[in-house]
């Protein structure tokens, strides 16, 4: 399939858009990123996702496909090179749309807003909240593994997708609070994980670097102070 | 029974359950849950959650009605399929279902309105409709086409649960007037045998409405419209 055929519509710092990225890679399937403001919405952006407006769009052809979890779910389904990206058991399967759910409903909004909070005590609240929800995925994470390297098993998968995006941000959010969010003796496994999740040249070329999001997060920071 | 299913009758998400199982044939054991006081069972299989649906196949728990409905499919595939094969088509599917979700506040705040809210969530509640009659629906008779499909499961609700809260808000939204298709598609939905064959009975569903609403009305605000 020729670059030209699947493009990516999104912004380098946008987890969901890396999910989208990423899983593109495990494929093998080269193409064409098309950079985004979402401050300023594209024709091409409007045309392709009417209803949300919003990124990551897969366009594959002449058609699109939106929301990041369903794109992996659509690239896992359509493109038959490279890994399994799903479990081929039920199960599994059911296990990690579980735990995407859960991380995208409940766990991962908590993080962008305790890395905006300025309240000293919801930041705590937020801060317990967040490790509690890493102690539960530390048990996903050894129950979806069954001992090997990946939430997806041996090589990385759904579940790996969907939470790695996430990583990047709650670094720069460990930075910005000053807290380690993803404590090693607390969540060990998850911890190493992370780690070797992190060091696969596939994710190193896709997932944003810390210093850049950290740079992108002091301009939102003071965008939003000036226009209170 | 290899299959149980931990439910409550008046629960859209448990009922889509009910109607996916008896759609592929799939023989189960239905344990009835008191919301107020739940069984062990629910708390051990759902801990992250705490809530109902709860399918338990072969002694493991599947929750959250989107995953079950999801493994069910994968399960029993070869019984009447929920899902279309084309990956694209399939993902659309999915987009919609997605889309039911994140629009659920919207219908809460219709559900909970106040007097003076009524006219404002009703409309907000028909705008996220005509997309749905629209994109979605188009002019097939089913969002799965001739046949019901997982879409249409999802939607179900709006066939027989969204008439009361149309009662109990005082605002009726879906009309053949302001949308002819949707609302023709509800009749038809409940014309098919496994849907018709489990619908709870509407003027007990209609009385736990009442109540639920009274009882959430008084404990918060939380449902007010954006």
């Amino acid at each position: 399939m020729a670059a030209s055929d699947v493009k990516v519509l999104g912004m380098w710092s946008c987890p969901y858009v890396n999910r989208a990225q990423l899983a593109l890679s495990i494929k093998s399937t080269e193409y064409e990123f098309i950079e985004e403001n979402t401050l300023q919405k594209s024709d091409k952006l409007l045309k392709y996702n009417p209803v949300h407006k919003k990124i990551p769009v897969l366009i594959h052809g002449d058609k699109s496909v939106c929301e990041s979890c369903i794109i992996v779910e659509y690239i896992a389904d359509a493109f038959a090179t490279g890994p399994r990206i799903l479990p081929s058991d039920a199960y599994d399967r059911a296990l990690a749309r579980f735990w995407t759910a859960y991380i995208d409903d409940k766990w991962y909004p908590l993080v962008k807003v305790l890395r905006q909070s300025d309240d000293e005590e919801e930041r705590k609240s937020l801060v317990q909240k967040l490790s509690e929800g890493l102690i539960l995925l530390e048990e996903a994470f050894i129950g979806c593994s069954k001992g090997m390297a990946y939430f997806g098993g041996d090589s990385i998968g759904y579940l790996d997708i969907i939470l790695g995006s996430c990583l990047a941000w709650l670094r720069v959010t460990e930075k910005v609070v000053g807290v380690e969010l993803m404590d090693p003796t607390k969540a060990p496994q998850l911890a190493k994980w992370a780690e070797r999740l992190c060091s696969d040249d596939r994710v190193k070329a896709v997932f944003p670097s810390i210093d850049r999001l950290m740079e992108l997060h002091e301009l939102i920071q003071a965008f939003l102070k000036s226009s209170k | 029974m290899e299959v149980r299913l931990h439910g409550m009758w008046a629960s859209p998400y448990v009922i889509r359950v009910i109607w996916a199982l008896k759609l592929k044939g799939v023989e189960y054991e239905y344990i009835e849950e008191d919301l107020s006081d739940k069984s062990m069972a629910v708390l051990e299989y759902n801990p992250v959650h705490k809530k109902v649906p709860v399918l338990v196949h072969n002694g493991k728990p599947v929750v959250e009605s989107a995953v079950i409905l999801q493994y069910i499919e994968d399960t029993w595939p070869d019984k009447t399929p929920l899902l279309p094969e084309d990956p694209y088509e399939r993902a659309m599917a999915r987009f919609w279902i997605d889309f039911g979700q994140q629009k659920s506040l919207t219908y809460f705040a219709f559900f909970l309105t106040s007097e003076e809210d009524k006219h404002k969530t009703a409309a907000q509640v028909l705008e996220t409709l005509k997309i749905l009659e629209e994109e979605a629906l188009g002019d097939k008779k089913f969002f799965g086409g001739n046949t019901i499909n997982m879409v249409d499961l999802f939607f179900g609700w709006l066939a027989y649960s969204f008439g009361c809260m149309e009662h109990i808000s005082g605002v009726q939204v879906l009309l053949p007037e302001t949308l002819p298709r949707l609302h023709q598609w509800t009749l038809d939905f409940k014309q098919e045998h496994a849907i018709k064959e489990n619908l709870p009975d509407s003027t007990a569903l209609l009385e736990h409405f009442k109540r639920v609403t009274k009882r959430l009305k008084s404990s918060s605000n939380k449902f007010k419209p954006t």
